[in-house]
């Protein structure tokens, strides 16, 4: 059996004592909600927590609902499932609907939390595995080794970023609340990730996603988010894409946003792909541009399923894809 | 019913060795099969990634309790009627996903159905007849 290790659970009984909790333990402790990426990567003993610091019953993290003139609310404690089947979301957002319902499995969904998702810990084919097998393998740089497996030369581990959400959330301009010692801040969701397998967060250790929240300017924008993988339900994405695009009335684009999830260790905000569409009235030809644009920023390494040079090529054709659903090319 | 339990013991550990409650199975217990799922407040969850700890005032409804006044559920008499269990290992965990599919959608169409016992892993049958077995419980009449 695979038994988890050993460790303290600390059940906090509001978002201050929480973070007071991670504060006084130090490093060694980290914070549950779900559980659904934890309890397996403690099992498998690629993290070893003392302390596990419980956000689950946590009302500050709750709630899925638009907030005055700020935008709409979405607490980090709420589930997978809360989201894809919320009425406002599947109405104003269908992209984080699609992207929420396209999480694993519904089991999975009923328990793993938005905030869980957003923070998914970075994945790779010689780290997602048993501490048996691992060591068999020998150890590599995101846990107890000194190589990547993947590119020996590598000083850097390319684990992949997986999360569904992530990408779609960019793609809005959501801004992330974050509660640490020194209070409450705001910061842009995509800046709290970094091209870093292993450092791929930019927040403090003790800092804890409260919530995110969509801003008001992207309600009427059209979204949509696709996903490769291989079978239809369990498996992460092995590429995902978000876009958001809004038109004038005489059809002339707007704005533009693409994201990519499952290229790199955080999600990739194509800023030259989004040039190429703003300003025009949107056709084949500026697609096609815009997604051979993206391809080039796509760089999947051999770490996950599929060939990684099959992935870069579905870049293109899921972006392709993604923008014509938006400009009304295809349905 | 109230237990005492180690911390670090999953639910699954704790229906299973503490209170001997063996029809929910051990799979993956990563999370990665659907084996080991239980009904927590109505909801599937999976007890393999579930602390006992977590499940403190939740109503939890196992393999168990599907049996009502002695008379199986009507989606344990589908499953029987028409042979939709090989080895059977699975089962428990489907049955219970697909309660509370019925619980909430009374007339799920067969897409719902397929789409709600995503999550469960069935290694023997090629879930043709778990699909039929849920539908014919769903419409309740014995044929299809």
């Amino acid at each position: 059996m695979l038994r988890l290790p050993e460790f303290r659970y600390v059940k906090a009984g509001s978002l201050k004592g929480a973070v007071r909790a991670l504060s006084d333990l130090g490093p060694d402790a980290m914070v549950v909600a779900g559980g659904t990426d934890l309890y397996p990567k403690m099992k498998r003993g690629q993290f070893t927590p003392r302390y596990l610091v419980s956000l689950r019953f946590l009302p500050e993290l709750k709630g899925i609902r638009p907030r005055g003139r700020e935008g709409m609310w979405i607490g980090a404690g709420e589930t997978l499932t809360a989201l894809c089947e919320h009425h406002a979301i599947k109405g104003i957002f269908p992209s984080l609907a699609q992207a929420a319902g396209s999480v694993s499995t519904p089991l999975l969904r009923n328990m793993g939390t938005i905030g869980g998702n957003l923070f998914v810990d970075t994945r790779c084919n010689y780290y997602d595995q048993t501490f048996f097998w691992r060591e068999a393998a020998g150890f590599c740089l995101k846990k107890d080794g000194e190589i990547c497996l993947v590119a020996p030369r590598s000083k850097k581990c390319l684990a992949v970023f997986s999360s569904d959400t992530a990408p779609v959330f960019c793609s809005l301009g959501a801004m992330a609340i974050l509660v640490g010692p020194g209070g409450e801040r705001r910061v842009l969701l995509e800046e709290l990730y970094r091209d870093d397998g292993i450092g791929f967060l930019t927040k403090g250790r003790e800092e804890v996603l409260r919530g995110v929240v969509i801003p008001r300017a992207a309600f009427g924008v059209r979204n949509v988010y696709l996903k490769l993988r291989r079978r239809g339900a369990f498996d992460f994405p092995v590429l995902g894409v978000a876009a958001a695009m809004s038109f004038s009335k005489e059809n002339i684009c707007l704005s533009a946003r693409v994201v990519l999830t499952a290229v790199s260790s955080c999600p990739k905000v194509v800023e030259g792909a989004a040039a190429v569409v703003v300003g025009k009235r949107v056709d084949r030809t500026a697609i096609e541009e815009a997604a051979e644009v993206a391809a080039r920023a796509s760089h999947p390494v051999d770490n996950a399923d599929m060939d990684y040079w099959y992935r870069k090529r579905m870049t293109k054709v899921y972006v392709r894809k993604a923008l014509a659903l938006l400009a009304g090319l295809e349905s | 019913m109230e237990i005492a339990s180690e911390t670090a013991k999953t639910l699954l550990e704790v229906l299973r060795e503490d209170l001997g409650l063996t029809g929910t199975k051990h799979g993956c217990e990563l999370g990665e099969c659907g084996t080991c799922a239980v009904l927590m407040d109505g909801k599937p969850v999976l007890s393999c990634l579930v602390l006992g700890v977590e499940a403190e005032g939740a109503d939890v409804a196992t393999i168990e309790g599907m049996m009502q006044g002695g008379q199986p559920h009507p989606l344990q008499r589908a499953f029987a009627d028409l042979g939709a269990a090989q080895c059977g290992y699975c089962i428990p965990g489907i049955l219970l996903v697909a309660k509370a599919l019925l619980d909430s959608n009374p007339h799920p169409g067969r897409d719902e159905i397929r789409e709600m016992l995503s999550g469960n892993l069935c290694r023997c049958t090629g879930y043709t007849k778990i699909l039929d077995a849920v539908e014919m419980a769903a419409k309740g009449r014995g044929d299809l």
